[in-house]
C-alpha cells in the first residue's frame, strides 16, 4: 500500500487510487464536477486541481493522477488555491446569473463551490454566451446556457444506461452536449443525469418551479413501482408529493433510480380515493366508514366462509397483506392468493420466488441465462448492474424470449420453453457456457412462471440450475426476478390459498360460476375484472383503477408514500417505505382498515398498533424480524415436471412507463407513453 | 551555412522525381535491410547518441522516447508507431515538403523507426487539407509495397510491417498526440488525460509511440551517416539539421534546410532574401509557429535558432517556423488574430482553454483598437496564467504565450492605443 503525504499528514492509500481519493481519505475536500465515483474519469472540469511533488511544476488533476509511494500533495497551497480560483472564474464567465429563477438553486455544486472557492465579483466584461435548448424529451429540462461541459451525462448514459443517444458537438467555446440528431434520451434511467447535472442545466421538467429543496419535507422511504426495491427519498410540501429521488444503497440501486419510479410520482395527485363509496342502484355513492363497513358485513353474512376470497394487489405491504390474511382467517375463508399474475410459484420453497444471487450478486457472475425476462424494463436499475457486469468483460449473456435490446449483447438463443429444453439436453450451445462458468446465473422472468405450464418452466429452470452448477456451496444464481413490490413479501407471508382454497384463477372462475359471492381486493387491479361476475367486490386501495371501477364498496387506503409499510425485494430483502405525509382525505392505513373490518364483524383481529402487527409478521416468518436484510433461502425442491408449450415467453411490460394505477394515474408517464412509449410517433389518427 | 552534401532533404523543392526512383537515387532506400540487421538495439542507441530532438515541437529527445516502448509484449498487446502528419501550426511547411516531394524518407524512416520499437503496424495521421500531399505519400507507399520494401517481409528481412495512411479534417487539435489517436481510433478529436501516457497505453490501448513526419524522415539518414555526423551541427544537445520555415515578411519567403542553432539574422538574411525594407526594419519575429512568444528585434539581432537559446529569451524554437514581421506590423492585430485562431481551434473539453480561448480573444480585440483599460493588460496576463498549466493539453499554453510575449515586449504600443483613444474620447 503506497504511503502518501497529504498536507503535511501521511496516510496509506489502497494500490491504484487516485490522489483525489487519497485527498478524500484524509479528509481534505477537494472540489470537482466531472469526477463522479460511478462514472469513467474525464479529468476535464479541472476544478480538482491540486498540487503534487515529485511532478511538473504545474497543477494536477487530482481526479486523473494515481497515487505514487512517497508523493506530497498540498491541497491549499497558493499555488492551488490560485489554480481552483482561475477554473472557477472561467467556468463562471460564461454561466448565466441566473440562479434566482434556476431549479437547481440550493443544491447547485457550481453555487456551493463558487461560495468557497471563487471570487466574489465578475471580471469579465464580454457578452457571455447563450445555447440553444435541447429537446431531451419529456422528463429533462434544459437549459443549456447554463452548462459547464462536465460531460457527467454523457458518460452516464455511455456507461451506465447503455444508449448512445448524448454527445458533444462543436468545438471550443462553441462546444454543446446534444442528443443524437435532436432525438429525446429513450433510456429508462435517463432521470439520473438530472442528479448528476452539476448545474442546472438538465433540471427535472415536471418538477419544474414547483418547489425549491429547502421548502420539502424529505422523507427516506422504498420505492415499490417495481420489485427491486430501490431506495428513495420522498420530497414532500404538506400533503403533497413534489420528487421522488434516489437515495444512496449499494447493495440495491446504487444512487440511480429509474424514470418511472421517479416520475411516477404525479400520479400521486390524480386519480385519487379519499373517502369510501358504495355501490347503490348501480352507482357509486359517497359513503362513511361506517356505512362501507356495514355494506360489507352485511354481505358477509349471507354467504358461507368459501364463498368469500381475496387477491393481493403488487403495490401491497407486508403488513395489510397480512392483515388481510388474518382476516380471511378470522372470516374461515381458505381463498386467498397474492399472485394476481396467476405465477406458478411456490410459497413453500423460498429459494424458487427469489432472486437468490442478490443484486450485488450480479457482479460475482461470470455467464448469465434470461429466461422469458427483459430485466430492462422490468427491473430498470438492476439491468443497469447486468450492464456494468458485461462491461468488464467475460461475462456471457444468452437469452430465452423475446428479442430485445438489452444494452448489452445477449445471444438470443430461442423464443420459448424448447428452447430452455434444450439447453437442460445440451443441445444448445450455450449449455457449454454455463459449465464453462464458474458462478453461473440463470434469471427467470415472473413472467415466464405466469402460465398455464409455469410450473414445468420452474421445473425446468431449476433442473438446468442444478445440471449447469448454478447452485453450488456458496454460490445460488438462481434468479427469479419479480415484477411486483408486494410479491416475495406475499409469498413469504403464505397469502396462498389453504387447504382447498382458490388461487387467482379459480377464484375468477368461481366468481363467473356464482360459487364466489365477495372478493376483496387489496390494491389488486391487474386481473381481469369483467370475470368477477356477479361477486359481491370490495376495493381497497389508493387509485380509482380498474378495481375501483368494478367495485360494490370502496375502501380509500394509503398508497406507499402515506404509510409506514414494509416490502420485500426480488432478492428477498426485507425493507421498510415511511409516510411522506398522512393519507388523503378519509383514507386510512391499509392495515387499520383490514382491523376496523374485523372488529365490525365481531372477530377482531389480535394487534392494535403497528408495532404488535410486526411483532406477528416476524412470528408469521423470521425473516422479517430481519430489516434491511436478505435471509438468504436453502434450496429444495419446487415446481412440478410436466410438458410445457410451444408459446414464446412473452413481453409482459408492453408499456415501461405504465405498470400499475400510481404510473396509470400520472400525466408525466402518459407523456412518456406518447412520446416514448410502445407506439411512439402515433398522430393520434393512428387505428 | 550547411553544406549540399550535408542535406537530408535533397529534394526539399521538387526539382527531382518524387517516387521510389528518384529516392533511389537520392540514397533513399540504400542499404536499410542491412541497418535492420543490426538489430532494434543498435537503432536505438545510434538514434540517442544523435541527440535528435523531436521535430514536433516539443522537442523530446527522440531516441530516449522510443525506449520507453515496452521490448516484447508481455500481455499480447502490439506496439504501434503512429507518424503525426497533421501539420497545422500556423507558419509552419515543412512537413508537406517532404511529404509531397520526398515521402520514400519518412515511408523508409517508418519501416526502421517502427522495427526499432518491434511495431508491426505503423499508422500515418496526416492533414485532411493536405490533399496533394496525401497523394503522393500514399503513392510512395503503394511503390514501396510494390518493391517489397514494406508488407510482410519488408526489405527481405522477414519482417512485417504494414504502414497506413489516415486522412484527418483538419482540426489543429488533432496535431495533439492523444487527441491524434482519439480521432485515428474514429472518435472526436480530444486531448486524453496523461497518465498513462502512448508508450503505455495508446493507440487501442496498445503501446504506442507518437512522431512528428520530420523526425521520422531524418532518422534514415542519421542510421546511414552516423550519429557523430548529425551530432556536428549545432550545439551540444541542440544537434543536427533542422527545417526551417519562413514566411512573412521578407523577400524570399521559403523552407530550408540549415544547422541547428544558426543564429536567426544569418537565417533570414542568408536564406530568404533578408527582411523587406532590410533589418532595420524589423519588428519582431515568431521564431517556432504560432505557439511561441514573440520576439522584438533587439532580441532577434543576436537569437539562436535551437530549443534551449531561445528558451532563455522565454520563447521557443516549436516548429522553427520563423515569421518575421517588418515595422508595418500591426502587432497587437497580429497576436489578436491568433488568440482568434487558437480560440477557433480548442477543442472545449476543459474549462480554462474552451472559456478562456475566448475571452483572451475579445480582451484581445478591444486592445486592437485600444478599446480597455490600461488595468485590463493586467487582466489580461493574469487570465493568461489561468489558463496556461491548467489544462489537459498544452493547447491552453499555446493559446497563453503569444499574448504574453505581446504583453512582455510591446505593453508600451497597447498603453499607447488605449490612451489615444481615451485621448479621442475626451
Amino acid at each position: 500500500m503506497p504511503k502518501v503525504t497529504v498536507d503535511g499528514v501521511e496516510i496509506e492509500v489502497a494500490p491504484g487510487s487516485t490522489v483525489l481519493q487519497a485527498c478524500e481519505q484524509a479528509g481534505k475536500e477537494i472540489p470537482r464536477f466531472c469526477y463522479h465515483d460511478r462514472l469513467s474519469i474525464a479529468g476535464n472540469c479541472r476544478m480538482c486541481l491540486v498540487e503534487v511533488s515529485p511532478g511538473p511544476p504545474k497543477p494536477q488533476a487530482s481526479c486523473a493522477l494515481p497515487v505514487a509511494e512517497g508523493q506530497q500533495i498540498k491541497t491549499d497551497s497558493p499555488m492551488v488555491k490560485k489554480a481552483r480560483r482561475g477554473v472557477m472564474e472561467m467556468l463562471l464567465i460564461n454561466h448565466p446569473l441566473d440562479c434566482p429563477i434556476c431549479d437547481q438553486g440550493g443544491e447547485c455544486d457550481l453555487q456551493d463551490q463558487a461560495l468557497f472557492y471563487g471570487f466574489d465579483r465578475s471580471r469579465f466584461q464580454e457578452n457571455k454566451r447563450a445555447v440553444k435548448d435541447k429537446d431531451f424529451g419529456p422528463l429533462i429540462k434544459t437549459q443549456m446556457t447554463r452548462c459547464i461541459h462536465c460531460t457527467r451525462c454523457v458518460r452516464f448514459a455511455t456507461e451506465v444506461a447503455g444508449v448512445e443517444e448524448l454527445g458533444a458537438i462543436g468545438r471550443g467555446e462553441n462546444m454543446e452536449i446534444t442528443t443524437t440528431i435532436g432525438q429525446m434520451v429513450t433510456s429508462e434511467l435517463s432521470g439520473n443525469i438530472i442528479d448528476l447535472c452539476p448545474v442546472g442545466a438538465l433540471t427535472s421538467k415536471p418538477f419544474a418551479f414547483t418547489a425549491r429543496p429547502w421548502e420539502l419535507r424529505k422523507t427516506e422511504s422504498v420505492d415499490v413501482l417495481d420489485a427491486v426495491g430501490s431506495n428513495i427519498r420522498i420530497d414532500a410540501r404538506g400533503s403533497e408529493v413534489m420528487r421522488v429521488l434516489p437515495r444512496l444503497n449499494e447493495a440495491v440501486n446504487e444512487e440511480w433510480l429509474s424514470d418511472k419510479s421517479r416520475f411516477a410520482c404525479d400520479g400521486l395527485k390524480r386519480q385519487r380515493l379519499d373517502r369510501p363509496y358504495v355501490r347503490e342502484n348501480g352507482r357509486l355513492r359517497e359513503a362513511d366508514w361506517d356505512e362501507a363497513f356495514a355494506a360489507i358485513a352485511a354481505k358477509l353474512k349471507t354467504m358461507p366462509a368459501t364463498s368469500v376470497a381475496a387477491i393481493a394487489g403488487d403495490l401491497a405491504d407486508c403488513e395489510s397483506m397480512l392483515a388481510l390474511k388474518d382476516l380471511m382467517a378470522a372470516v374461515g375463508s381458505p381463498n386467498i392468493d397474492c399472485r394476481q399474475d396467476g405465477a406458478k410459484l411456490d410459497a413453500g420453497a423460498r429459494a424458487s420466488y427469489l432472486f437468490n444471487a442478490t443484486i450485488a450478486g450480479i457482479d460475482d457472475a461470470d455467464a448469465l441465462l434470461i429466461i422469458g425476462s427483459n430485466p430492462r424494463t422490468e427491473a430498470a436499475v438492476l439491468n443497469a448492474r447486468i450492464r456494468r457486469r458485461w462491461l468488464k468483460g467475460k461475462f456471457s449473456v444468452g437469452a430465452i424470449g423475446e428479442n430485445v435490446d438489452l444494452t448489452y449483447r445477449a445471444k438470443h438463443l430461442g423464443a420459448g420453453p424448447r428452447t430452455l429444453s434444450d439447453v437442460l439436453e445440451g443441445r444448445d450451445d450455450f449449455a457449454r457456457v454455463l459449465e464453462a462458468a464458474e458462478r453461473p446465473m440463470i434469471i427467470i422472468g415472473s413472467g415466464a412462471v405466469a402460465r398455464d405450464d409455469g410450473a414445468a418452466v420452474l421445473a425446468t429452470a431449476r433442473a438446468v440450475a442444478e445440471k449447469y452448477g448454478v447452485v453450488k456451496d456458496g454460490w445460488n444464481g438462481f434468479c427469479l426476478l419479480q415484477r411486483a413490490a408486494s410479491r416475495v413479501g406475499g409469498l413469504d407471508l403464505g397469502l396462498v390459498p389453504g387447504q382447498g382454497g382458490r388461487d387467482v384463477a379459480r377464484i375468477l372462475a368461481g366468481a363467473a360460476s356464482g360459487e364466489i359471492g365477495l372478493v376483496w381486493l387489496l390494491g389488486a387491479d391487474e386481473i381481469d375484472m369483467n370475470r368477477l361476475g356477479s361477486a359481491f367486490v370490495v376495493y381497497q386501495g389508493h387509485h380509482g383503477d380498474a378495481g375501483a371501477h368494478r367495485a360494490d364498496v370502496v375502501l380509500p387506503g394509503a398508497a406507499y408514500t402515506e404509510k409506514s409499510g414494509t416490502y420485500v425485494n426480488t432478492e428477498g430483502r426485507v425493507q421498510r417505505a415511511n409516510a411522506a405525509h398522512f393519507p388523503l382525505g378519509e383514507a386510512k392505513e391499509d392495515w387499520a382498515i383490514l382491523r376496523a373490518m374485523s372488529g365490525v364483524i365481531g372477530k377482531p383481529l389480535a394487534y392494535d398498533n403497528l408495532a404488535q402487527l410486526r411483532a406477528r409478521m416476524a412470528q408469521a416468518n423470521p425473516v422479517f424480524g430481519r430489516v434491511d436484510a436478505i435471509t438468504p433461502a436453502t434450496w429444495g425442491p419446487f415446481g412440478a415436471a410436466g410438458a410445457m408449450s410451444d408459446a414464446p415467453f412473452a413481453n409482459l411490460v408492453a408499456n415501461f412507463y405504465m405498470t400499475d394505477p400510481i404510473s396509470r394515474a400520472s400525466v408525466t408517464m402518459a407523456r412518456c407513453t406518447e412520446l416514448l412509449g410502445p407506439n411512439k410517433g402515433a398522430t393520434g389518427t393512428h387505428g | 551555412m550547411l553544406a549540399d552534401k550535408d542535406r537530408i532533404f535533397t529534394n526539399l523543392y521538387g526539382l527531382d522525381d518524387w517516387g521510389l526512383d528518384g529516392a533511389r537515387r537520392r540514397g533513399d532506400w540504400d542499404g536499410t535491410k542491412a541497418l535492420m540487421e543490426k538489430g532494434a538495439d543498435w537503432i536505438i542507441n545510434e538514434m540517442k547518441a544523435s541527440g535528435l530532438r523531436g521535430r514536433g515541437g516539443a522537442g523530446f529527445p527522440a531516441g530516449v522516447k522510443w525506449s520507453f516502448m515496452p521490448k516484447e509484449s508481455k500481455d499480447g498487446r502490439p506496439n504501434y508507431l503512429v507518424i503525426n502528419a497533421d501539420e497545422g501550426e500556423p507558419g509552419t511547411c515543412k512537413d508537406r515538403e517532404i511529404m509531397r516531394f520526398d515521402p520514400h524518407k519518412l515511408v523508409e524512416g517508418a519501416l526502421l523507426a517502427s522495427f526499432a520499437m518491434n511495431a508491426h503496424a505503423c499508422y500515418i495521421y496526416i492533414r485532411g487539407e493536405f490533399y496533394r500531399e496525401a497523394e503522393n505519400l500514399q503513392g510512395a507507399i503503394d511503390q514501396a509495397y510494390a518493391a517489397g520494401l514494406i508488407g510482410p517481409n519488408a526489405c527481405g528481412t522477414g519482417y512485417a510491417f504494414d504502414l497506413y495512411l489516415h486522412r484527418g479534417a483538419g482540426a489543429y487539435i488533432c496535431g495533439e498526440e492523444t487527441a491524434l489517436i482519439e480521432s485515428l481510433e474514429g472518435k472526436k478529436g480530444q486531448p486524453r488525460l496523461k497518465p498513462p501516457f502512448p508508450a503505455g497505453s495508446g493507440l487501442y490501448g496498445c503501446p504506442t509511440t507518437v512522431n512528428n513526419v520530420e523526425t521520422i524522415a531524418v532518422t534514415p539518414s542519421i542510421l546511414r551517416r552516423g550519429a557523430t555526423w548529425f551530432t556536428s551541427f549545432g550545439r551540444p544537445n541542440n544537434t543536427g539539421t533542422k527545417l526551417f520555415c519562413i514566411s512573412g515578411h521578407v523577400n524570399e519567403p521559403c523552407t530550408v534546410e540549415e544547422s541547428m542553432s544558426i543564429p536567426l539574422k544569418e537565417l533570414i538574411e542568408k536564406h530568404a532574401g533578408g527582411v523587406r525594407g532590410g533589418w532595420d526594419n524589423l519588428l519582431a519575429v515568431i521564431p517556432g509557429g504560432s505557439s511561441v512568444p514573440v520576439l522584438p528585434k533587439s532580441i532577434c539581432d543576436t537569437a539562436l535558432m535551437d530549443f534551449d537559446a531561445l528558451k532563455e529569451q522565454r520563447s521557443g524554437l516549436g516548429t522553427a517556423a520563423v515569421i518575421v514581421m517588418d515595422k508595418s506590423t500591426d502587432i497587437v492585430r497580429a497576436i489578436a488574430r491568433l488568440s482568434k485562431f487558437y480560440k477557433h481551434e480548442s477543442c472545449g473539453q476543459c474549462t480554462p482553454c474552451r472559456e478562456g480561448t475566448g475571452w483572451m480573444w475579445r480582451v484581445m480585440e478591444r486592445l486592437v483598437t485600444g478599446d480597455a483599460r490600461i488595468e485590463e493588460i493586467d487582466l489580461l496576463l493574469e487570465v493568461t496564467t489561468e489558463v496556461e498549466g491548467h489544462t489537459i493539453c498544452a493547447l491552453g499554453d499555446a493559446a497563453a504565450w503569444p499574448i504574453q510575449g505581446l504583453i512582455r515586449h510591446f505593453r508600451g504600443e497597447i498603453e499607447n492605443r488605449i490612451k489615444r483613444r481615451q485621448g479621442v474620447a475626451a
